[in-house]
């Protein structure tokens, strides 16, 4: 399949990391010179030129074990920490996202746009500081330059590889549940109304043309959707309107991006909940944070502090976490994240993501594996 | 006109790729053969007429004797020849053939894979079995491989290599209506939407290329000398094969086309799209005024369903089938 997803892969994922830790930061009153920190630090490695350049290389999608075990440790090229149990969450949330996005993209190029749309919103996040933000440019001239000569079956393509990637996976985000882009079965809702995509006609007619090229025939067929014109296209330039909303920031209060995609939920709605702005969005994201430790920093000037997030830690605290919920109780009746049912394999996480902090010493190792490059690089930073 | 009957469970859900259903009727043992791609696996049910009988195989793909390496899978088509009928899956590594009900592997080719990847992706994809002995794959890089079939055995060898598409192969297929008369055997097409029409031989001959128009072909059908094309802007485009004359054009489907079949004997064509529908249309070819119509018939929505693959059950378009992504059935619809 596609040997090009990756750098596109991690700019969307580490997008989506990038937007709900931003949340996260915001919404537990770490200090502004913390949450900077630590989101500077995260876009300054990812965006840093021997990792996009790493990235870059043609070679076949990492997988799940391996981006989770990348995606943190990129979290921790900051002073921030999370446990395995929290990474695991936080992955499920990453990739629903990108998997909607990846679904419901209009035509398969618009996956550009869409990572695109996790560009422009991170050059916001890291405004402040001009060098990660001309590393952030740097990055997507490349990106721009590379994807620039493929074709539209190409993106199909890469867009089917990341479709495996996704196979299977139908974990529920309250976000989603409540607008309805998702259903209760954790299936992405479908729409068979709105614009077509550019280039595609509106479906209805049938042509028919004699030998020398001349229509003699027109009629039409009823195509049980209703459909409408294409919209303007977005650029593909350094800055420049998308158009589309997918990829651009939901966890933000009174994002429109939705009510494009579906028609019963439009902005007026959306609006309407002013006191407490996607309710479910932000219970979802206590939910998880509920056992989150108070995050130590205590901003000793000239020191700089870790400090540790943990989310859900077992399995217990997690049932508790829920049965606090208290008046929420039937929208949290509609949060289902997949327990963690795998003991094991989260405990092989664990160590394989502890071993990062042993193995900074290692410089040679023989039996690399695919994203063994990538990791032992991003020791050097 | 058609109504949903039960649908098959299958072991996995389909993955998303191009015409990701194949279907064979063995009438003698009124039993009709599913196989339905996931990743690395090809997904294969057996099921009795009577709908009373259901058993299930998993082919994955990999090399002979080799314990480990498996690799993604593009397509896994049957291809039905005089003398027999073989199952062909296609992947990022190879080749492979089997008898029809997956029991024993009968041929491995191995694609040329460079040491270190190269921009462009490796694999087959593109699968047909052609006039009396041959079975013809694509590949990534736009070659055709034709394969010469004997009637039994393994024997099966490389006999010849078509290099005149340059963009990756989508899908092939080959002359359907059984009628002697069609000068085009086979039509292959591209993810540039550039179509060639072959007559088969021991050379085969290219009669025709019919240019796209940058747009990607994913599905591709042989009838009557008409090559019918389903392409990523959802519109399907029926051509004659010789000539290259545009005989209609149809703006059937607001998304990507995945699927096409067409029902050899009653002129049925079935459409199916990322969009969540499938489509059956007619199609009546007039040859004094060699002209051709396109008529809608039925409309069936496969609701949040991404389809890829869509097929026929028989010569007459009596039942089809139909697979989307994520979803582990294989939904079924007969004639009403």
């Amino acid at each position: 399949m596609s040997v090009r997803t990756l750098p596109l892969v991690f700019i969307n994922l580490g997008g989506e990391m990038l937007y709900i830790l931003d949340q996260r930061l915001r919404a537990h009153n770490t200090s502004e010179d913390n949450s900077e920190k630590v989101l500077n630090d995260i876009v300054w490695t990812m965006f840093s030129k021997p990792f996009m350049d790493e990235l870059l290389k043609p070679q076949q999608l990492y997988s799940h074990r391996t981006l989770k075990t990348v995606l943190t440790r990129l979290a921790h090229s900051s002073i921030m920490r999370l446990n395995p149990a929290s990474m695991d969450r936080l992955y499920e949330l990453m990739i629903m996202a990108f998997k909607y996005q990846v679904f419901v993209c209009p035509r398969p190029k618009d996956l550009l746009l869409i990572s695109y749309n996790h560009i422009d919103a991170i050059r916001e996040l890291v405004k402040d500081t001009p060098a990660v933000v001309n590393q952030v440019d740097e990055t997507h001239r490349k990106i721009i330059e590379v994807y620039a000569s493929s074709s539209e079956g190409e993106f199909q393509l890469l867009r089917q590889t990341l479709l495996i990637f996704f196979q299977d996976m139908h974990v529920r985000v309250s976000l989603f549940l409540k607008s309805q882009v998702q259903n209760p079965n954790g299936r992405f809702a479908l729409l068979t109304s709105g614009p077509v995509p550019h280039r595609v006609d509106v479906p209805g007619l049938i042509r028919t043309f004699n030998s020398k090229g001349r229509e003699v025939r027109r009629s039409e067929f009823p195509t049980g959707g209703s459909y409408t014109s294409p919209i303007r296209e977005g650029s593909f330039e350094l800055h420049g309107d998308r158009v589309i909303r997918l990829g651009t920031n939901m966890y933000e209060p009174y994002t429109i991006f939705l009510s494009m995609y579906n028609p019963s939920c439009n902005a007026s709605t959306l609006l309407q909940t002013d006191d407490a702005p996607n309710l479910l969005a932000k219970e979802e994201l206590n939910l998880l944070a509920r056992l989150m430790g108070s995050m130590k920093a205590e901003n000793v000037p000239g020191v700089e502090t870790g400090f540790r997030i943990s989310l859900f830690t077992t399995d217990q605290e997690e049932e508790e976490a829920e049965a606090s919920g208290g008046a929420e109780e039937s929208l949290c009746g509609v949060i289902n994240i997949q327990a963690m049912q795998d003991e094991q394999a989260a405990t092989e996480l664990a160590r394989i993501a502890g071993q990062f902090a042993e193995r900074e010493e290692e410089s040679d190792n023989p039996s690399s594996s695919k994203g063994d490059d990538l990791l032992a690089m991003m020791d050097d930073l | 006109m058609y109504h949903k009957e039960k649908s098959i469970q299958i072991k996995n859900s389909a993955s998303a790729l191009y015409n990701n259903l194949s279907v064979l009727r063995i009438a003698p043992r009124r039993l009709t053969y599913f196989t339905v791609v996931h990743a690395n696996v090809v997904n294969m049910v057996s099921a009795s007429w009577d709908g009373l009988n259901y058993s299930h195989r998993q082919l994955q793909s990999k090399e002979p004797n080799v314990a480990t390496s498996t690799s993604l899978i593009m397509q896994a088509a049957f291809c039905v020849l005089p003398s027999r009928d073989l199952l062909v899956v296609t992947s990022q590594k190879g080749i492979q053939m089997y008898e029809s009900d997956g029991s024993i592997m009968v041929y491995w080719h191995a694609l040329d894979t460079p040491e270190t990847p190269t921009a462009q992706a490796v694999f087959a994809r593109g699968i047909s079995a052609v006039w009396e002995n041959y079975i013809c794959v694509g590949v990534s890089s736009g070659s055709i491989l034709v394969f010469d079939v004997p009637s039994k055995g393994s024997n099966i060898t490389l006999s010849e290599v078509l290099e005149e598409h340059k963009e990756s192969i989508t899908d092939m297929a080959s002359e359907c209506s059984g009628s002697q008369e069609c000068i085009a055997d086979l039509v292959s097409a591209d993810d540039g939407g550039n179509l060639c029409v072959w007559k088969s031989g021991e050379e085969f001959q290219l009669l025709n290329k019919i240019s796209g128009f940058d747009m990607s072909c994913s599905s591709v059908k042989l009838w009557k000398g008409t090559v019918v094309a389903g392409y990523g802007t959802g519109q399907i485009r029926l051509y004659e094969a010789v000539t290259g004359i545009l005989h209609a054009e149809v703006n059937a489907h607001a998304r990507w086309i995945y699927s096409l079949d067409i029902a050899p004997f009653s002129g049925l064509l079935l459409s199916a799209a990322e969009d969540s529908l499938v489509r059956v249309w007619h199609l009546t070819m007039t040859p004094e005024t060699n002209s051709v119509e396109v008529a809608h018939l039925h409309n069936e929505c496969v609701t949040d369903t991404q389809i890829c693959g869509a097929k026929f059950c028989d010569g007459d378009g009596y039942a089809f089938a139909v697979t989307g992504y994520d979803l582990s059935e294989i939904i079924r619809y007969t004639q009403s």
